[in-house]
């Protein structure tokens, strides 16, 4: 079931379309906010209020990188792995992360703080090699300075 | 008049956002009290029409043209939408996020003409997720212009009122497309439509559609505050205005400049990004973004505008240029690439679905040293079965642009893959390909 803040997030999100499905990725972005991820459960309380099938919501849901339809850490750290981020280093980026939190990419750690994925360029290419934790963006992340970048989180 | 870079000139340099109070004191919103007798929709529309004002969004569409086929009068359909395009995932692209956090009322102002323009009287800001920074800034823009009575109320001397909604999306490089755009914005899956017919009649919820880019919304406050004489004086051939041009790769000073129209790649390069980085060479450049094709030091003194492009050489894109060194692998770039679309494409249509995946699998055998001769004429064969007019959409063609370009001109790179079995810049570049 839908929280009460749940519920009138969702309400004042569907306000900005003339059908409420328009509101399919909003509601889904709010529900992981709150919940982290967007379980089966969370698809259909969704769905229900958007008065579509769950089926439906499923095909929108999975379509998109940024709705996790499995858990993930308590903190998301997405590397860039685009053409400028490439040029300048995204694989040692990436090597670095592996090598302080036995993580590899599209994974977990085992203490369930931090998930790792790739992203598409974050639109800081001047600033390559980019990533982005949560939703702060950090550019020029050489790997040594990686550790005190990572610290703030976890 | 003296204003040589309309769009960032009130930029702060440390990248903190202008908000109302600053905006009105330049100047912002000027354009919104002269609506009524002396600034009709109908001069908006001829504006922007004689301004030659080109989408900035990688197409360069003549915007005029554009709004031309949007039906007008009483009885046109209603509502019908504005919606600015700031999806802005194309690899090396990062023009329209430097517009919307350093000043987003700019793009709300521009909407509000173009809505007013075409009788539009409702908004989106499509936004991609990840830019987090922009969406509240656009956000307490929007609210301040709410309560201020810019949206949401009719505006003095008509009685043409404008709602803006901001939609934030989860990702998915496709959603740029502007079909697709609307589809993820209706809330369905976020594959293009077929077109005809086209969003400008049939749209958003089958109603009459602008989709616009950012960068493009932009121009317009300027264009209708300062006029046509001024914006054509502003570049520097025929296409009017100015480009946020920007620089990514290894050169000294990577960044973005708002520089005149037709500004050639020599100049932006040598001038602006400082040159190439010490220790490597320039080698090639993808012109805007990663769907344009390759150009190399024979083009470097054409002007980057939506004109002088000869078909054969490529075109302008976004204008935020890639650059290829020569310690980089040509390969292993464009390997680069094509798993971006690949794994991007949205699996609608068969060609760009089984391709792209392909194309990438080759490309990877160039770099493992697998490859031989007729993978070489595979890859050609795509760049055929990819062209424009075999798939659904524009993604699988942009996606040959470089491959194609980068088969002219880095042959013998190609070729070496597959003498030496392996890539010349392995292990070397694993080195050597650390921040410079
Ligand atoms: C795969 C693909 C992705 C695109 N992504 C964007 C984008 O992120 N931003 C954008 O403005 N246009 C993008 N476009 C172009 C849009 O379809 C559309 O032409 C543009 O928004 C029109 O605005 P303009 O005329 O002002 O340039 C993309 C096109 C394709 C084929
Ligand atoms: S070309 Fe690719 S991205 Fe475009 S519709 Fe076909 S599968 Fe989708
Ligand atoms: S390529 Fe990494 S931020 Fe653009």
């Amino acid at each position: 079931m839908l929280t009460e803040i749940e519920r009138r997030e969702l309400e004042d999100a569907v306000k900005h379309y003339p059908e409420k499905r328009g509101a399919a990725i909003d509601a889904l972005l709010t529900v992981q906010r709150h919940r982290g991820w967007i379980s089966d459960e969370s698809l259909l309380d969704i769905a229900q209020f958007l008065e579509i099938t769950a089926e439906d919501l499923d095909s929108i849901a999975t379509f998109y990188n940024l709705v996790f339809r499995k858990p993930v850490g308590r903190h998301v750290a997405f590397v860039c792995d685009s053409i400028s981020c490439w040029i300048k280093g995204c694989e040692q980026v990436q090597e670095q992360i592996k090598n302080l939190y036995d993580v590899d990419l599209g994974q977990t750690t085992s203490d369930g703080r931090l998930t790792v994925l790739p992203i598409a360029c974050l639109g800081h290419c001047e600033r390559a090699p980019a990533m982005m934790i949560d939703q702060d963006v950090y550019g020029e992340v050489a790997p040594e300075k990686m550790k005190n970048i990572m610290d703030k989180y976890i | 008049m003296n204003i040589e870079r309309p769009l960032t000139q009130h930029l702060r340099p440390d990248g903190s956002p202008r908000f109302l109070r600053e905006y009105v004191a330049t100047g912002g919103y000027r354009s919104l009290q002269r609506f009524g007798t002396e600034l009709a929709p109908k001069d908006v529309q001829r504006l922007v029409g004689e301004s030659g004002l080109r989408g900035r969004g990688g197409g360069g569409f003549p915007t005029g043209t554009k709004w031309s086929f949007v039906p007008m009068g009483p009885d046109a359909p209603k509502p019908k939408y504005i919606v600015a395009n700031g999806d802005e995932m194309e690899p090396g692209t990062f023009k329209d996020r430097v517009l919307m956090e350093g000043d987003p009322h700019g793009l709300i102002e521009g909407m509000i003409l173009a809505g007013y323009a075409l009788d539009a009287e409702v908004g989106y800001i499509f936004l991609r997720g990840e830019y987090h920074l922009s969406a509240q800034r656009l956000n307490q823009a929007i609210a301040e212009a709410y309560a201020e009575g810019y949206l949401g109320k009719p505006l003095p001397g008509t009685t043409f009122r404008f709602d803006l909604h901001l939609h934030s999306s989860a990702g998915r490089y496709i959603c740029g497309e502007e079909t697709a755009l609307i589809n993820a914005l209706e809330g369905k899956r976020a594959v293009p439509r077929a077109k005809p017919p086209f969003p400008q009649t049939v749209g958003l919820w089958g109603q009459p559609t602008i989709v616009q880019n950012v960068e493009t919304l932009y121009n317009i406050p300027h264009i209708i505050n300062h006029g046509v004489e001024w914006y054509h004086r502003l570049s520097l051939t025929k296409d009017g205005g100015t480009k946020i041009y920007g620089i990514s790769g290894r050169v000294t000073n990577p960044g973005w400049w708002e520089l005149p129209l037709g500004t050639t790649a020599r100049e932006l390069l040598e001038r602006h990004g400082g040159g190439m980085a010490d220790g490597v060479r320039f080698r090639g450049l993808l012109p805007g973004g990663i769907s344009t094709s390759f150009v190399i030091e024979e083009h470097l003194d054409l002007p980057l505008d939506f004109s002088s492009f000869p078909p054969d050489v490529g075109r302008l894109g976004t204008g935020t240029m890639i650059i290829l060194d020569d310690q980089t692998c040509p390969v292993g770039f464009v390997l680069n690439l094509e798993k971006f679309f690949a794994r991007e494409s949205c699996g609608w249509c068969t060609p760009c679905r089984e391709g792209l995946p392909w194309v990438a699998k080759l490309l990877m055998a160039f770099e493992e040293g697998r490859a031989t001769s007729d993978d070489l004429s595979l890859l050609e064969m795509h760049t055929k079965w990819l062209a424009p007019g075999h798939t659904f959409c524009g993604l699988a063609p942009g996606a040959m642009a470089p491959l194609q370009s980068a088969l002219k001109y880095f042959r013998e790179d190609f070729e070496r893959h597959i003498t030496i079995g392996g890539c010349p810049w392995s292990k070397k570049s694993a080195q050597q390909r650390v921040l410079v």
